[in-house]
């Protein structure tokens, strides 16, 4: 219940910066939404499951490409976004089923090179994608303020409807086989937990969202290409969030997203050529400093203070 | 409680390219404790992960009753009314030990029985429920078993199978367990129980099998098996 609260009062909030229009602000506050979507998306697998998977680049492209292919053929835009997300869902289920046999380290690679060979099929399907050429979106004729509203309102509602889903799976059943999977695979084995499912499951639930997210992205920028839209970054950002907002957690991913797109803003615009010295060193950091992250400290700090009162 | 037997025969199953078991014959009757014993590496383990549907059986069948198991999934096994204890206990050390007991109900929706399960289990375990809001990781070797054992339990199963009840525990500690599983017995449940101390699982058994690489090589009264020589020499150093 109190998570319902938090959910709606989080979404008024972020609704009214809507109404601001100051370009500037919706584009970050449209970067926080899809950063916050990527996030609770891998919470989902990396997070809740123990899967450490580096394949949210992949279905973020896949979405965009999916919706850019069927605008690109006169579908209608929602049309495209829909598919982006059952395209990602339906791949990841496909390309779970073997995958998620492996494990730690070994599931890391495997998921690291599905994004490097969708992008690899991207780039050789000039025909379908435009190959390295990228492809254009179609241009909506509405003035540039009315835009970054409409986007900012798009990206917000994906994040909404992906931290509703997060909350229903984490109080629910899902939740708890998939804590089970992360702390002792063996044992929820034992005891009936049909682990393949719900691992696939998990890693699903982790794909529709980036794809829809790669999807509003491709309109949002009018263009995408596959040096973009499969970047890497796309998968470590999310996770290097998740572990600064706290592992597994409910509303860490999201404040984890806060908190790395404002040291983003802040930083890197100014320090372009060793950004990723600066994300290397955050990830080190974070480790040696924060393992649980901030959401799971802030809690142990707030307990310890309230130890004292009492 | 309705008297149902575990009957295994002429089981073979393995790992890749290893074969573990060679024509394993075994069968525990309702309301038994048996017990498996044989040295490391023997496939005590083995052989409860593939009645449990762990480890798939290459040849021969394993039945419950008159249920069919060869090729069942750990959640058929269970859905049977066969629960599995896991060696090393393998609890979910960052969750309480009632969410740990509630996860062996995993399966169940018949939430009164669950709740009437979870009271018997702290019956059986007090002390589990004076730490029953604890993360099972700071349990200590005990209790942890406990926990297991219990969590076993709360999948309200007719056959509960123990890998290694002892490892790593103080013999009294070994002891007040053993007397638990007498109750249990008591309140109409079989037991496998699969152990390294020879002494401890032919003190609790009715019945114990002697598994040697892969074999049964032995079986029969826990009575018997103390005083056969072989096993004399082979387990417990005595000639």
């Amino acid at each position: 219940m109190r998570d319902w609260l938090i959910l709606g009062v989080g979404t008024l909030l972020f609704g009214l910066l809507a109404l601001s229009g100051d370009t500037y602000l919706l584009r970050l506050g449209t970067m926080l939404a899809m950063y916050a979507v990527l996030a609770m998306s891998w919470n989902f697998i990396g997070g809740m499951t123990g899967y450490p998977s580096f394949a949210t680049a992949a279905f973020f492209g896949l979405g965009a490409y999916t919706s850019a292919i069927l605008q690109a053929a006169q579908m209608p835009m929602a049309v495209g976004w829909a598919a982006a997300g059952l395209v990602a869902g339906g791949f990841a289920l496909l390309i779970g089923l073997p995958i998620l046999r492996l494990k730690g380290h070994y599931f890391a690679i495997a998921s690291l090179s599905i994004g490097e060979i969708l992008r690899e099929v991207v780039n050789t399907s000039e025909e379908i994608t435009g190959g390295g050429m990228g492809m254009n979106l179609p241009l909506l004729r509405l003035p540039p303020e009315v835009q970054a509203q409409a986007f900012y309102l798009c990206m917000l509602g994906l994040a909404v409807l992906t931290t509703a889903v997060a909350i229903l799976v984490h109080h629910g059943r899902l939740g708890f086989a998939f804590r089970c999977i992360e702390q002792n695979e063996d044992a929820a084995t034992v005891l009936g937990v049909d682990t393949r499912t719900f691992k696939t499951a998990a890693f699903g639930l982790s794909a529709v969202f980036s794809g829809v997210a790669g999807a509003i992205y491709g309109n949002w920028v009018h263009y995408i290409e596959p040096l973009d839209v499969f970047d890497i970054m796309h998968s470590v950002k999310p996770l290097v969030m998740v572990l600064l907002g706290g592992l597994g957690t409910l509303f860490g991913p999201i404040f984890g997203a806060i908190v790395f797109l404002a040291l983003e803003e802040a930083v890197w615009r100014n320090f372009l050529g060793v950004h990723a010295a600066v994300l290397g060193v955050l990830i080190v950091a974070m480790v040696l400093f924060l393992p649980r992250g901030l959401a799971t400290s802030f809690e142990q700090i707030a307990r310890r203070f309230r130890g004292k009162a009492a | 409680m309705s008297g149902v037997a575990l009957t295994v025969a002429a089981v073979e199953a393995g790992y890749g390219d290893v074969q573990v078991l060679w024509g394993v014959d075994l069968d525990v009757g309702p309301g038994e404790i048996v017990c498996v014993i044989g040295s490391n590496g023997a496939g005590k383990t083995t052989l409860l992960r593939t009645i449990s549907g762990v480890v798939r059986a290459r040849a021969g069948r394993i039945a419950f009753g008159e249920t069919d198991l060869t090729a069942a999934t750990p959640a058929d096994v269970l859905g049977a009314g066969i629960a599995h204890v896991p060696e090393g206990r393998r609890l979910f050390a960052a969750m309480s030990v009632e969410d740990n007991l509630k996860m062996g109900a995993f399966l169940r929706r018949d939430q009164a029985g669950i709740r009437e399960d979870l009271e018997r289990v702290y019956q059986y375990f007090p002390k589990l429920h004076e730490r029953r809001r604890q993360d099972a990781g700071t349990l200590s070797g005990g209790e942890q078993q406990m926990c297991a054992v219990g969590r076993g339990i709360m999948s309200a199963p007719r056959l509960l199978m123990i890998d290694e009840l002892s490892l790593g525990l103080a013999p009294q500690i070994v002891e007040q367990l053993s007397e638990i599983l007498l109750r249990i017995r008591g309140d109409g449940l079989s037991i496998l129980v699969v152990e390294q101390d020879v002494n401890a699982a032919l003190e609790l058994a009715d019945r114990g099998f002697v598994v040697d690489r892969g074999r049964i090589t032995l079986h029969g009264d826990t009575e018997t098996l103390q005083t056969d020589p072989q096993v004399r020499e082979a387990y417990l150093g005595m000639a």
